[in-house]
């Protein structure tokens, strides 16, 4: 009998070509998706005068320098060029465009779910680090360089090694309040922003289960901050229910037919993994990052950490950082005052986390400025039949359109040098929003706290209507 | 792609740890194309002040390394964005091995397709190359086929993978490989949509 495979095996297994006697595998790529910044690996194809191999397996987003107010005219030429060349592109060789004006257009890890692209058992491919995000429905889902987006546009394969197996098994249940958000930043500080490095992660255990797609999709997005080469959680009827109706997911006799082929993706008893990590859910509290790396991250009830004199690498690391974020060492977190909040990025701005950042927000006023950008135009419109665009409103804050904007600041939405804002983005690192700019993460709910009180704050502090 | 087997060159002492690809390139300059290249824009805000003069005390500021063509790192090199415009940033600085304990694998991945080593060598052997660089003037040798720096005295090894070792050596470009199982690939694509029409997108390319 052969050995009980995880359902990273089963991904990979499925997807292989034609192995190379030096490991590496040739893959099968099910979904490519290309957004304006990919410009890059389209030079790449007209260098070698080469046609896109597959473009019905090929979608293109605009999200990274979509401006998201006022976007029908485009004020900055290169960003301009660049929106335009990717429509050119979408034209000339014939994919599918989420174009600015484009209803469903959205953050490419927002619209690929909402549009059925992502599905449980594909292999999914962009020229983005946060790809992992659509291992959420147990797909094999990772980021590429501009020369492999090349490679997959010429030929629609990718030559990869295979990875090492982790697992991360979270049991118990999540306390109320407590997020994917702050169980993602909890596994990084634990196992540190290189501690999945080389591995697939794949998540586990009845808190993972219990949660939902939503929460699933920030889990899996956050998992490049901790090295992952990609992450996945395995697809179950919480999987299959968002799946249903959607506009490019399979239908009918076809979905009967997925579903039963999908039951199959599970990690078998008795698989192997190379590394397991075991988390009770029960001690994750809200968390917020103090520093320069998605690793350095505590709960709000803590302090900015001591200086370790025994270890001058980390004291040294830790002054730099410090310096940086404009902290003291031993400064309680909660008592740190902040300049703007950011509500948005593939990470955090989906229904649920714009509902969660809202019911913290109704009948309550920021203290401070803040920018909501919805992760789709289509969450967008949902949230306002919602009326939660009111609620952020009312509090304050803008309510723009949607594109990565002030997670990687490259469309303008950016923080000012020295200006500290509490953001539900993924990464913290030094000039990441804006030259300067200090960042520091969290949940949409924190965020929402954050914003109310004018500092870092901790939300199970503050009622909601829901409790 | 350029081969590469051996290297005589100058070492930037950098030292830190969980460098970033936004620190690398920070994303305001990718828009530009890289006719002009973009060497100028490597580890920008870290190098540069405000008013575009260097930093004074940043390892690349020094003269001594202004022709640098190795980069000695802490961990964690490279994390971050798939940018691959942070490969480009080196590259164009003349950086063409950068040597640290660990790299992001997209970046890793993306250094050598563009020719430059990423060389894996234990905390330990960082430290004590971090310490030899000054008593030689910043000289090294980097030796891929014995997959060793030599530092004056010192001789250290690192890793790297040896699937990627041996596309460097022989500066292999992936998309002439690939060519040569076209035929497997139509096979595979033809059975895949067989066995799992559900694979492809429901609704056409014209959406």
């Amino acid at each position: 009998m052969s050995a009980p495979r995880t359902l990273f095996d089963k991904l990979w297994d499925s997807h292989v070509i034609t192995q190379r006697e030096d490991g590496e595998a040739l893959l099968w790529v099910d979904r490519h998706f290309v957004h304006e910044g990919s410009h890059h690996a389209f030079r790449k194809l007209d260098e070698k005068a080469a046609p896109l191999a597959e473009p019905g397996l090929t979608f293109g987003v605009a999200d990274h320098y979509v401006p998201t107010r006022n976007r029908h005219v485009i004020g900055d030429k290169e960003v301009a060029g660049m929106v335009d060349r990717l429509s050119a592109n979408a034209a000339r060789h014939g994919f599918r465009l989420f174009g600015l004006d484009d209803p469903a257009q959205g953050i490419v890890h927002v619209v690929g779910p909402e549009q059925g692209l992502t599905l449980p058992g594909l292999l999914i491919v962009c020229g983005d680090s946060h790809t992992s995000t659509h291992g959420a429905f147990g797909a094999y889902a990772f980021g590429i360089g501009a020369s492999e987006v090349a490679h997959v546009l010429m030929t629609q394969t990718l030559w990869q090694r295979k990875p090492k197996r982790m697992r991360v098994t979270v049991s118990g249940m999540l306390a109320p309040h407590i997020t994917a958000k702050d169980l993602a930043l909890h596994v990084i500080a634990r196992i540190g922003a290189n501690g999945a490095q080389g591995h697939a992660l794949e998540y586990d255990g009845s808190a993972i289960t219990a949660l939902s797609m939503e929460g699933r999709l920030t889990l899996c997005n956050m998992s490049i901050e901790a090295g992952a080469r990609c992450a996945m959680v395995g697809p179950d009827e919480t999987t299959f229910a968002w799946v249903r109706g959607r506009p490019y997911a399979p239908s009918g006799a076809d979905l009967d037919a997925a579903i039963e082929s999908w039951r199959g993706l599970t990690t078998e008893p008795g698989s192997v993994f190379d590394r397991e990590v075991a988390i009770e859910a029960a001690e994750v509290v809200p968390i917020v990052t103090w520093g320069v790396s998605p690793e350095d991250a505590l709960p709000i009830t803590g302090r900015v950490p001591m200086p370790d004199l025994a270890d001058p690498a980390r004291a040294a690391y830790l002054a730099d950082a410090l310096g940086y974020m404009g902290l003291e060492p031993g400064q309680k977190l909660s008592d740190v005052a902040i300049d703007r909040v950011f509500i948005g990025s593939c990470t955090n701005a989906r229904l649920e986390d714009l509902r969660a950042a809202a019911a913290v927000l109704e009948g309550r006023k920021a203290r401070v400025p803040g920018l909501v950008s919805p992760g789709s135009s289509l969450v967008k419109r949902q949230a306002e039949a919602e009326g939660l665009d009111r609620i952020f409103i009312a509090a304050g804050l803008d309510w723009a359109e949607s594109g990565c904007s002030m997670c990687v600041g490259m469309n303008g939405d950016l923080v000012g040098a020295g200006e500290r804002c509490a953001s539900t983005t993924n990464r913290n690192f030094r000039g990441r929003q804006g030259q300067g700019a200090r960042t520091h993460l969290m949940s949409p709910a924190m965020v929402a706290a954050a914003a109310v009180t004018g500092r870092l704050a901790d939300v199970r502090d503050l009622p909601t209507r829901e409790g | 792609m350029e081969r590469f087997t051996r290297l005589e060159a100058f070492a930037a002492p950098l030292g830190l740890a969980n460098v970033d690809t936004d620190q690398l390139i920070p994303a305001r300059f990718m828009k530009r194309s890289r006719a002009e290249g973009y060497g100028q824009f490597l580890l920008h805000d870290l190098r540069f002040e405000a008013d575009g003069s260097p930093k004074p005390g940043f390892v690349l500021s020094d003269p001594r390394h202004a022709r640098a063509k190795v980069l000695v790192a802490g961990r964690n090199f490279g994390t971050g964005s798939s940018r691959e415009a942070a490969v480009y940033a080196l590259w164009d600085f003349g950086i063409r091995c950068v040597i640290a304990p660990s790299f992001g694998d997209i970046f890793a991945s993306n250094a050598v397709k563009n020719g430059l080593l990423p060389a894996v060598m234990p905390e330990s052997g960082v430290e004590a190359l971090m310490e030899a660089l000054p008593g030689v003037g910043y000289a090294v040798a980097v030796d891929l086929e014995a997959c060793t720096v030599r530092c004056g005295d010192l001789a250290l090894a690192f890793s790297v993978d040896p699937v990627r070792r041996l596309q460097l050596l022989n500066g292999w470009d992936d998309i002439d490989l690939t060519r040569r199982h076209l035929p497997e690939i139509a096979a595979f694509r033809e059975a895949r949509l067989a066995a799992q029409p559900w694979t492809m997108p429901r609704l056409g390319a014209a959406g």
